[in-house]
């Protein structure tokens, strides 16, 4: 049996009886027993998968309605809350915090039955960009284990791309879905903010944050989109835009279509062999009948800065509340004062969440507030109005997902600042609100190189549209573990 | 000069539900911990989605205190650790980065004294710490979250009162018109609570917490204007701080933590987007909303000629106006107010009166339409009335059980006159001399009717026969 079948094979496959999803779950799961020693995508696994798998074959025999997913696995980013399974944030804060109840995100898939197969790794409550930064342990890049598999959703991008799910649900603050997806070789999208419910996503930066699906193909992300996309009662920041069907018309192509590239993203700091990548993406995209220009983004060199400042501030107050007193670890309380009490129970939290917390009491603190948080904002509201102005004149922008290729685990654990760097040619969506997708383009030496596209708000179908196009373009090759 | 300025939280008790969650607004009468959900105790991955009650509200409260309400409000973040505050940050509002609470700018007048209210913002309550002991000496400190979320209404004032006087009356005029405005009860436990801030002459601002009650407050006041006055005319400094009211020893006492230091890093609270608050919206709460206390005053004078002070005590009690209202017509607005304002006060007065008095509108109507037609006198209408609070029966049946009928027929009142006449011969030769004591045989009369007879008929008799004496 083939487990790396895309969605759309999956769907087909079950529906005209070739395969069961008994049979689908129980192969995916031996396949999850046998890799997982040396890739470690998971935290916890979803005992009953089997046996709701079973449930599934038995309504498709009976011939009883059957949500569109029909049990296909889908991996969850172990920040999105899922009730009856543990949500760790791969921290020691929820190590064994069971949520009561589902993330949004999470009913809609049970709701057209899909089967939540586990919960997978990533930095401790999304802050990291290498999943180094777990608390049970860093998560390994399939395509060479001594890697990392980019962050903070590594887990789901090892799980998509090494075929121990169909398709995964992560989270983008700052580009958390779309560099792991870039680092491990599979499509992952991060919507409008607004697109998609963040009930039940535990929050880190709440105003930039929004949940992903990472799947192997841009059809296949197109369906999670679907699935996940929409206004929900729980949250008050998504935005009704009706139903629609991303993926219809994913096959028309960009002809005609303005393509803006991103001059402060693909010139210095930017690895040869990216660089040399994009040029290769942006030839392709013209032969199809793409106009391709670059475009400058001023305010991008500022955008590292300006992101970590806001980041930080929201994550400070987010990260207030484990404090162990309502949930947690097991602590005896006995002789602590509150104060005395609060600080013991926080230092529990990983180093990079601690330098987190550092700088978000420290740049919206008097004093330093109109420095550091207050300019933070005025960048902030100064990247969007470039950006609207860039879409005045593009239909979408590209550049690279990330400016190198996956490191070493290890080899920059100890250089937060240079980890930072790296984020900055995915976190300009995030500041500004807009979708961006990475798409896997080529391997080099055997590592992944992704390639990014962004669309103004809303407008994920002219972004699906195009990756779809540029991902026809491309011949990659399997999996090696 | 002796400066205060208030700031007062206000619970909206008649909502449903918490300011962010489902969860009841009304959590007293609740076991500890049972009225919470994971909105209210802040867990992961819950978001608060704004109760749009609570904003109107807000904005009734703003608009009968004479606030402007920008054209669209924010929420904000007030980081602090506290145990009673399940996120370790408050949900309210901030007007720093420009007015985007629900009101400011408002003003009250107190006897002619202008109050300016400076803003008015909705955030959501904490829960509630119960300690072992006292707060400063506990061991044990129990949380119960049954409170935290329940919508609050925070309004601060300028420091424009010159007197704890004045304060004692701005705080009775507002909670008659949360209370008129039915958006809270103030008379239940918790629902107005009150910080003060005062400095006298030139001295520190020195703010005062932890005061339980309104009576409290003036008390307070007055002891921190000693306080504050003895040190200054021995030339101590007054330091800047936060004092804590010791209900116990009626004292102020310095609240050691450094509360004025906090630095709760506000910032704007994504989760709940921008409320516009368009001027249609406004002028749409404005027409549904309850009449004023002084609106009520007015009409109450100008409509139906009752007396000022009558007015006063009438419309600021929403308990006494909402049954004048249902009880009168043009005819008898005067006679029932002058009950309610007279007769009715004692029999209910006190929450627990109230809820058990039978009283109906329609009784009252009865009443002074009985006491209005000569039926029953105005005396026998307190007899009736205190048997209608206790038993709530008609009046007819009330007054024929009592035997409180009028007398008025002037054949056996003349009989009853002769009586008294010969029970009191010298006060009757002394009315003669002196007409100004008459009104002694009058109320033997009285006494002789239990108050039945008909006292101009009663007067009228007297004195004709005193002059054919």
């Amino acid at each position: 049996m083939n487990l790396g079948i895309t969605a759309t094979q999956y769907l087909e496959q079950i529906k005209n009886g070739s395969l069961t999803v008994e049979e689908f779950i129980s192969k995916t799961m031996e396949r999850i027993n046998k890799v997982e020693p040396s890739i470690h995508a998971y935290i916890s696994l979803n005992n009953d998968a089997i046996s709701q798998a079973k449930q599934i074959d038995k309504k498709l025999k009976a011939k009883e309605n059957v949500g569109s997913c029909l049990g296909m696995p889908i991996s969850i980013k172990d920040n999105i809350c899922t009730k009856g399974m543990k949500t760790t944030c791969a921290s020691k804060m929820l190590e064994n915090f069971v949520a009561p109840y589902d993330a949004t995100v999470i009913s809609n898939l049970k709701s057209q039955d899909a089967i939540i197969i586990g919960k997978t790794n990533l930095d401790e409550f999304a802050m990291g960009i290498s999943t180094e930064f777990s608390y049970f342990g860093p998560s390994r890049n399939p395509w060479n284990t001594d890697y990392v598999p980019g962050g903070s959703s590594g887990g789901s991008a090892v799980s998509v791309s090494a075929l121990e799910c169909i398709a995964s649900l992560g989270s983008d603050t700052g580009g958390s879905v779309r560099n792991p997806a870039s680092f491990c070789s599979v499509v992952g999208l991060k919507p409008t903010y607004g697109l998609v419910s963040r009930y039940g996503l535990i929050s880190y930066a709440n105003s930039i944050e929004q949940v992903g699906p990472m799947a192997r193909t841009v059809e296949d992300t197109a369906f999670i989109l679907n699935i996940i996309s929409g206004i929900d009662q729980h949250d008050n920041t998504t935005i009704d835009k009706g139903k629609v069907d991303y993926t219809k018309e994913l096959d028309v192509g960009v002809e005609g279509k303005r393509i803006g590239i991103i001059s402060e993203m693909i010139g210095e700091g930017v690895d040869k062999q990216v660089a040399a990548a994009t040029s290769k993406a942006i030839s392709k995209l013209q032969t199809l009948g793409a106009e391709c220009n670059e475009v400058s983004l001023d305010s991008v060199k500022f955008s590292v800065a300006t992101y970590y400042t806001i980041a930080a501030t929201e994550a400070g107050s987010n990260l207030a509340r484990y404090d162990n007193i309502r949930y947690g670890f097991d602590f005896d309380v006995e002789g602590y004062e509150f104060n005395a009490y609060i600080s013991k129970a926080r230092k529990n939290f990983g180093p990079e969440v601690t330098r987190r917390m550092i700088l978000g009491s420290f740049v919206p603190s008097a004093g330093y507030v109109g420095k550091y948080f207050l300019k933070a904002l005025k960048v902030r509201s100064k990247i969007k109005s470039e950006i609207e102005q860039a879409f005045k004149k593009f239909d979408l922008l590209i550049a690279p997902t990330s400016p190198v290729l996956p490191f070493k685990i290890g080899e920059k654990v100890d250089d937060p600042l240079s980890l930072y760097l790296l984020d900055i040619n995915t976190i300009v969506a995030n500041l500004s609100g807009i979708p961006a997708i990475s798409i896997p383009y080529e391997m080099t030496n055997g590592l992944p190189i992704g390639i990014q596209f962004f669309a103004n708000s809303m407008q994920e179908k002219t972004l699906l549209q195009a990756a779809y196009a540029l991902e026809k373009t491309t011949n990659l090759p399997g999996v090696p573990i | 000069m002796t400066k205060i300025g208030l700031e007062i939280h206000c619970q909206l008790t008649k909502l449903e539900s918490k300011l962010f969650c489902s969860c009841k607004a009304d959590y007293r009468s609740l076991d500890i911990n049972t009225n919470i959900c994971p909105v209210c105790i802040g867990l992961p991955g819950s978001l608060p989605l704004l109760n749009k009650n609570a904003v109107e509200k807000a904005a009734m409260i703003s608009i009968a205190l004479g606030c402007k309400t920008p054209p669209k409000i924010a929420f904000f973040r007030k980081n602090y650790f506290y145990p009673d505050l399940p996120k370790n940050f408050q949900i309210t509002q901030y007007n720093a980065y420009g007015p985007t609470s629900i009101g400011s700018d408002g003003k009250v007048l107190i006897e002619d004294k202008e109050i300016r209210v400076r803003r008015i913002q909705l955030e959501e309550d904490p829960g509630r710490l119960v300690y072992e002991g006292t707060s400063e000496k506990t061991l044990l400190t129990l949380i119960d979250y049954n409170r935290a979320g329940t919508p609050l209404v925070e309004i601060v004032t300028e420091p424009d009162f010159e007197t704890p006087k004045q304060v004692r009356l701005f705080l009775n005029v507002l909670a008659d018109l949360v209370e008129n405005l039915g958006v809270s009860d103030p008379s239940l436990e918790g629902a107005l609570r009150v910080d003060g801030n005062i400095s006298i002459d030139k001295g520190n601002r020195v703010e005062i917490k932890n005061v339980g009650s309104f009576k409290d407050i003036e008390k307070a006041l007055h002891f921190e204007i000693t306080r504050q006055q003895s040190l200054a005319e021995r030339g101590i400094p007054i330091p800047a701080e936060t004092r804590h009211w010791d209900e116990a020893r009626k004292i102020t006492v310095s609240a050691r933590s450094k509360e004025e230091e906090q630095d709760y890093r506000y910032f704007l609270e994504a989760d709940i987007p921008w409320v516009l608050i368009d001027s249609s919206v406004i002028d749409k709460l404005k027409k549904n909303m309850p009449e004023s206390i002084y609106s009520k005053k007015e009409r109450y004078i100008k409509k139906y000629g009752i007396p000022l002070q009558v007015a006063e005590v009438l419309s600021s009690d929403k308990f006494y106006s909402d049954l004048f209202e249902q009880a009168h017509n043009e005819k008898n607005a005067k006679e029932i107010a002058n009950i309610i304002t007279t007769d009715l006060k004692g029999f209910a007065d006190t929450k627990e009166q109230r809820e058990q008095l039978k009283l109906t509108p329609k009784h009252l109507a009865d009443l002074a339409d009985a006491i209005m037609n000569n039926i029953i006198t105005r005396n026998s209408g307190k007899l009736a009335l205190q048997e209608i609070v206790k038993s709530g029966k008609p009046l007819s049946e009330i007054i024929s059980s009592l035997d409180l009928g009028h007398v008025d027929d002037k054949s056996s009142l003349s009989k009853i006159i002769d009586d008294v006449f010969s029970e009191e011969e010298k006060a009757v030769s002394e009315a003669k001399l002196n007409p100004d004591t008459i009104n002694y045989l009058v109320g033997k009369v009285m006494r002789k009717t239990k108050g039945k007879a008909d006292p101009a008929l009663t007067l009228d008799i007297i004195k004709k026969k005193l002059d054919s004496k």
